[in-house]
């Protein structure tokens, strides 16, 4: 069992894949387990993280890239510095969470889902974070601020911004 | 066992089918035509497109035809005025989502997609909206996909992953951005595709099909310096006329020779005298092989689908692949050499053009290894298809033309080499000659059955000489991939293997006329086109290669002798590992 | 390893030590401050409370106080929320500094710290929660040890009859006599369908196979609704318990917890349980010495809502995108791996322990003829007690939203509350009376759904929720079918029109057809259920949809497009404010006259609004 263990894809080339390999057996239903820990290593999916995934799974490329694509916490870029995530569920929606979206966009002059060019920020669309209570609510690399308004995020991204 | 019966009513008609049949084909039985669109009978069954749904009285919402079995007593109604409404709705969704370009798409009057229009008496769109933007891919050399025609009824995906194991293409993305696509959206190109056009064949509309190189041969036939030669695969013979409306398996070798001479190419000649060499090649390279204690099993080369697989998936099993270059290859080499010489022709002036049954033989020609001189031994190859759209552009009225026979000198071939184009046929072929060469007589048994048939995998144990080969046969890229892991794993004790990259080999390749899915889950389309095959086969004087005259002429006069010096030089390559992908970190 | 006689002698001393947090006169010295951990009150800073409080008692030497973490007490819009056993006092909106002088006055001085008691929405200071109207109407059984209990601990939850239920089924019941009781509790399944769950369970006991599963959904993608989420951060064993009770009578040895990655607070307690019960043999082979092998694994999902939809979440588990298997056959008979797996959801499992100990009678008491049992909904929106609440099956709607609620905040009055989130319906104020159960609320348009409850005051704009549901849906189909993939996308476009002020009648019409269709045509529940929320919509607020439309008015001022600003000449005395206040001096008129906007410059940023003081500025 040992050499079936082996990820050819990746021997000697990334440790923590090596890692990953070791960890799980090479069956297909281990896919998104294995995509879950890639994701949260490297903050998004790299190519030779597929590339390793297809060559120990012995899935083809394209279905992993169907499957990161389908599930939206995998991602194909990495994230900016400071992820900011804007819960857009309904608690937060009824209690004007596009606002803040829009905000944010204005401020950062990017869409949802995309990075600025100096990799300082990155924009997220979430929905429900379960701080209802807090509604609205965004989050800062997780960390929440409840009770949200344009003010209270532009006092956030202008002392995150100043950081440094 | 007997099969059970069940009967069941389907508006108003008491139908009596067998346990086990669908909704769908029920129907069909009751004489109701059920539109479907994603439905590809054993290739994808998956209810996706909504347009097959009927009622059956006692289930919740509507029923899904095509893969619902139909059940004693069950009661369908398949024109109720919901169902009628909904399937419209679907296909005006479908419509507003696609380009309306049909007078100018590659697969106008043979899409299903405009068929149901047509079905539907639909002439407008009610549900209008924006359409899903992507660029075409037309990198391949043999491919081109266009991402805005597709409608996302996943045939395609179903025939590269599930029929042939592949799975260069998926779908990706989610929602109404989905989209079938490759890893990264690469070209197919840059992925694991072989080439093999199942896609294509699958496709119901313009979404994939090959890449189109008529107008190169046009701009020849119309240059007066150029020497335009075409050769023919056996294939091509058996399916071409589908194309102008003749039943499927129909032979217009005839009709077709003369449209090429009309079309004006300075010579029509028969890639069959291409696969006689190649016989000649093998059977003796085999031999070769077993009496050296060669690499066995000795695997056969003559499908470029299969070959660029094996370069991908099983680089460490490439000295079982036979040296030979495919027949068309051996015979664009042997025009552009022996014939050229022979005629006083400047081969730089000789322009070769194949036509046949494969898309994979598109990127084939243009691989590095397959010239000589700096000359590419073939220069362009068309498909099936494409070759009928060329006699419609000439105006040429195909099925009233007279026969014709191919040109020589180089035009003559056995009935060995027609069967090429079916599975096994290679196979049955290489025993033919292999046998007379071991026992130096002329054998009566010329028919090997075990080899032929539907079968995906066809193994038989043949004496020859005395001694047992063990020989397999196999076609689709799923199966080749069985025999490659017996082998890998040491399990195999084949001496001989045939793989042909299409299921039902090149008949079914993925340049010939594509049949609607209505058409492929009614009518046995391999086994009509191979029984032509077949047929050619046993009218020929000849049946052995190593008994072709021209081939003997040929191997007299300039080849010297099989797998001889010259021989290798012009009819033999050979194979390098190659990467799946090709991807760069962004 | 434990056996029976171990666990039951915890079950015995733990029970006794633990009486203060169920008993207010406890006989006891000890003193438990509990601390909510669930999401909502970590998010505003509790695991910090919690260490500065162990730190001040370490501090100052103080015996005899314990500082617990617990689940979530369900009123969340108080929070973070601390708890102080026996005499069960309410602090809210604490803050890690408060820790100090809670131990000082509390603890040490033995007095209240009034500045930290909740004030309830009539005005009254409580001291406990149970004063809370917020806390009156609700039965908690599926939340029973939510807020009671630290989640983390097995042995407090075999000191609440923890494993009891499991212990009762292997030694002394058939899988028949399960079957039996949870088809006379009358309980169905709180995913949002209503399937009887007792009728699940035999249908899935009923194949035969070399090879079953139990699955428990806990992929809850509905957003604002975090019921399944505070079931499994509150009490992760009770829904372990179950799943171990459901392989036992369907006859499977392996279980799968399918939990969203979004709730890693959720995955890692139930992650724990898992180790705590293979620790103490309750996983694992030969459980009870009764020779049942069982074993749960997690699996995490990893954001798309349709895996909450049950065969797209088996794909899920399978490694492959989640894309629904069109039904029949149902996962009962081929499920994961093709082989008869049992789903239900979190909160339908909660349930299931306690109909085992208390029986099959005493559930079936509470609740409505068709609907057994209590519902949990996460209540939320425009409502002044968001939180998370436990009602018996028909309640009204006016009940929760007003009594339990605490009504509609800033003098607003109600306009619609949803149930089932994008799935559901809205429900107007004509229906608060309604009784929720399955039924009733599928009577009138909407859908039990899982239990997401969100209110809307009159400032919501009903096309654009209904706007905002379809984004939702769009942007979480799966792609899979035509219906979904095309006609949501259709649907939304249409009401972006509208909004926009673009719309006809006509599209009116459009929509109808469309959602019809899409309902009828779709693989899945979630397609067949996308359009409920424009059909209620359109259904009882016609007259905001043809106003947008006809008259191209937004009386909410959402639709920034239709949305027309003007000052009342009645009430304006002329005082400048507004005009003064205006980025784009879109209002004019002289000094001391009244002013009128200039609706061609006027961007309905809504300043002049919140500026006027006689209110004499609106749409």
């Amino acid at each position: 069992m040992g050499e079936t263990k082996r990820c050819p894809g990746c021997t000697g080339k990334d440790p923590f894949l090596e890692e990953l390999c070791k960890k799980y057996e090479p069956i297909k239903d281990n896919l998104i387990q294995m995509l879950n820990e890639v994701q949260e290593h490297y903050g998004y999916v790299p190519t030779k993280a597929q590339q390793a995934l297809s060559d120990y799974l012995k899935v083809p490329m394209a279905e992993i890239y169907g499957v990161i694509t389908f599930y939206s916490r995998f991602t194909l870029k990495p994230k900016g510095k400071y992820n900011v995530a804007v819960c857009l569920g309904t608690a937060c929606f009824v209690k004007g969470s596009q606002k803040i979206m829009d905000r944010l966009k204005e401020r950062l002059k990017i869409e949802a889902g995309e990075t600025t060019k100096d990799g300082k920020f990155s924009i997220e669309e979430t929905r429900c974070v379960g701080a209802c209570g807090l509604a609205p609510v965004f989050t800062v690399n997780g960390e929440v601020y409840g009770k949200a308004t344009v003010q209270k995020l532009d006092q956030v991204l202008d002392e995150l911004g100043e950081k440094e | 066992m007997e099969e059970k019966m069940i009967t069941l009513t389907i508006d108003g008609i008491e139908t009596k089918v067998k346990e086990g049949t669908t909704i769908l084909e029920a129907a069909k039985v009751a004489g109701i035509d059920i539109p479907t669109l994603c439905f590809l009978k054993d290739i994808n069954e998956v209810g996706d497109c909504r347009m097959c749904i009927v009622e059956v009285e006692g289930r919740r919402g509507f029923t899904t035809s095509c893969i619902t079995k139909a059940e004693e007593g069950m009661i369908v109604h398949t024109q109720t005025p919901a169902v009628n409404e909904s399937r419209e709705v679907m296909l005006d969704l479908i419509l507003s989502n696609h380009p309306q370009d049909c007078l100018t798409c590659v697969r106008s009057g043979n899409c299903e997609l405009q068929n149901l229009t047509k079905k539907f008496n639909k002439t407008e769109i009610e549900f209008t909206g924006v359409r899903y933007k992507k660029a075409k891919d037309d990198l391949s050399p043999s491919i081109v996909r266009d991402p805005e025609k597709c409608i996302l009824c996943r045939r395609c995906v179903a025939a590269c992953k599930k029929v042939q194991k592949i799975g260069a293409i998926d779908t990706v993305n989610r929602g109404f951005e989905s989209c079938i696509s490759t890893v990264g959206n690469l070209s197919l190109n840059d992925v694991n595709c072989t080439n093999c056009g199942q896609c294509i064949q699958a496709c119901p509309v313009g979404a994939l099909y090959e890449k189109p190189t008529t107008n190169e041969v046009w701009k020849k036939l119309r240059d007066p310096e150029t020497y335009v030669v075409v050769q023919t695969a056996p294939a091509v013979r058996v399916a071409l006329g589908e194309e102008f409306g003749m039943p499927i398996g129909t032979n217009v070798t005839g009709k077709m020779v003369t449209a090429l001479k009309r079309l004006g190419f300075d010579k029509v000649f028969d890639t069959n005298t291409g696969a006689d060499f190649t016989i000649m090649e093998e059977a003796t390279e085999f031999i070769e092989r077993v009496n050296s204690k060669g690499t066995l099993p000795m695997i056969t080369s003559c499908s470029p689908g299969w070959v660029k697989y094996i370069e991908m998936n099983y680089p460490e099993l490439l000295p079982h692949l036979s040296t030979c270059k495919s027949p068309h290859q051996m015979f664009g080499a042997l025009v552009k050499t022996y014939f050229a010489e022979k005629e006083g022709i400047d081969p730089s002036k000789i322009y070769v053009v194949s036509v046949m049954p494969c898309i994979a033989k598109k990127f084939e020609r243009q691989r590095e290894e397959m010239q000589n001189n700096g000359l590419y031994d073939v220069d362009n190859v068309i498909t099936t298809r494409e070759l009928a759209k060329m006699i419609k552009q000439a105006n040429l009225e195909f099925t009233e033309l007279e026969d014709s026979t191919f040109d020589n000198p180089m035009g003559e071939a056995t009935g060995a080499a027609a069967i090429f184009g079916t599975t096994g046929g290679v196979m049955e072929a290489a025993l033919r000659t292999a046998q007379d060469i071991l026992t130096g007589k002329d054998l009566e048994k010329i028919n090997f059955e075990q080899v032929r048939g539907a079968d995906g995998i066809k193994k038989a144990t043949v004496n020859v000489n005395g001694k047992d080969i063990k020989v397999v046969a196999a076609s689709g890229l799923a199966n080749a991939q069985e025999i490659m892991e017996e082998i890998k794993s040491g399990k195999a004790d084949y001496d001989f293997v045939e793989i042909m990259a299409c299921p039902g080999g090149c008949v079914m390749g993925g340049g010939q006329p594509i049949k609607s899915s209505k058409v492929r889950r009614e009518v046995d389309v391999r086994s009509l086109r191979a029984n032509a095959l077949y047929t050619i086969d046993e009218k020929s004087t000849i049946r052995k290669s190593h008994q072709n005259p021209i081939l003997k002429q040929i191997y007299k006069d300039y080849l010297k002798k099989p797998g001889g010096e010259l021989a290798h030089k012009l009819l033999h390559t050979h194979y390098t590992a190659r990467p799946k992908y090709k991807l760069e970190e962004k | 390893m434990k056996t029976l006689e171990e666990i039951n002698k915890i079950r015995e001393e733990k029970r006794k030590e633990l009486d203060l947090r169920v008993n207010t006169k406890a006989d006891t010295r000890e003193k438990h401050i509990l601390v909510c951990h669930g999401t909502g009150c970590t998010s505003s800073k509790s695991p910090k409370i919690l260490e500065n409080f162990r730190k001040i008692i370490e501090e100052k030497k103080i015996e005899n106080v314990r500082v617990i973490m617990t689940g979530c007490f369900g009123l969340c819009a108080k929070g973070p929320i601390v708890i102080i056993r026996p005499e069960d006092t309410f602090y809210s909106n604490v803050t890690p500094d408060d820790c100090e002088e809670i131990i000082q006055t509390h603890i040490i001085e033995g007095k209240t710290v009034d500045r930290l008691l909740c004030k309830d929405i009539d005005g009254k200071i409580v001291n406990s929660l149970d004063e809370l109207n917020f806390y009156k109407k609700q039965k908690r059984i599926a939340l029973k040890n939510c807020g009671v209990i630290n989640p983390e601990c097995i042995d407090e939850y075999i000191a609440f009859d923890g494993y009891k239920a499991l212990e009762k089924v292997l030694k002394s019941m058939t899988p028949d006599e399960v079957i039996d009781i949870l088809n006379k509790s009358g309980l169905r399944g709180r995913g949002g369908a209503g399937f009887p769950t007792g009728k699940k369970w035999s249908f899935t006991k009923g194949y035969q196979a070399d090879q079953k599963y139990v699955v428990c959904n806990a992929d809850e993608g509905d957003p604002g609704a975090f019921m399944d989420r505070s079931i499994l951060e509150g009490d992760p064993h009770s829904v372990l318990e179950s799943m171990i009770i459901a392989g036992y009578t369907i006859g499977a040895s392996k279980g799968y917890i399918y939990v969203r990655a979004e709730y890693p607070i959720a995955v890692k307690r139930f992650q724990k349980a898992i180790d705590q019960a293979r620790e103490y043999g309750i996983l694992g082979k030969n459980i009870f010495d009764s020779g049942f092998d069982f074993d749960v694994e997690v699996r995490l999902g990893a954001g798309a809502f349709v895996c909450g939809e049950e065969t797209a979440l088996l794909e899920s588990i399978e490694g492959k995108r989640g894309q629904p298997r069109v039904k029949p056959p149902f996962p009962a008979e081929c499920g994961l791996w093709g082989k008869p797996t049992l789903i239900n959801n979190v909160e339908t499992y909660a349930n299931i322990t306690r109909i085992i100990l208390e029986g099959a009678d005493w559930y079936s008491s509470i609740g409505t003829e068709t609907s057994k049992g209590t519902k949990v909904f996460a209540l939320g929106g425009n409502v002044n007690n968001i939180g998370l609440v436990e009602v018996p099956m028909g309640t009204t709607l006016r009940e929760i939203v007003f009594d339990i609620g605490g009504g509609i905040p800033n003098n607003r009055s109600f306009k619609a509350a949803q149930t089932g989130g994008p799935s559901g319906g809205c429900i107007p104020s004509e229906h608060l009376d309604t009784p929720i159960d399955y039924e009733s609320l599928k009577q009138i348009g909407s859908m039990m759904g899982s239990g997401g409850l969100i209110v809307m005051d009159d400032t919501k704009c009903m096309p654009s929720l209904a706007k905002f549901y379809l984004d939702f849906t769009v942007s979480e189909s799966c792609g899979k079918c035509t219906p979904c993939r095309i006609g949501t996308k259709r649907m939304h476009e249409i009401l972006e029109k509208i909004c926009n002020g673009q719309g006809t009648l006509e599209d009116l019409d459009k929509l109808e057809k469309l959602a019809v269709n899409i309902q009828r045509g779709s693989v899945c529940g979630l397609g067949q259920s996308a359009p409920n929320p424009v059909i209620s919509t359109l259904k009882y607020f016609r007259d905001e949809f043809v106003e947008h439309v006809v008259d191209k008015n937004c009386r909410t001022l959402e639709c920034k497009a239709l949305s027309k600003i003007v000052i009342n000449k009645e009430k304006c005395k002329g005082c400048g404010l507004c005009q003064k206040n205006c980025p784009v001096n879109a209002i004019e008129g002289a000094a001391r006259e009244i002013r009128y906007i200039n609706q061609d410059k006027c961007i309905k940023c809504g300043t002049c609004l919140t500026k006027c003081p006689f209110h004499a500025i609106g749409n």
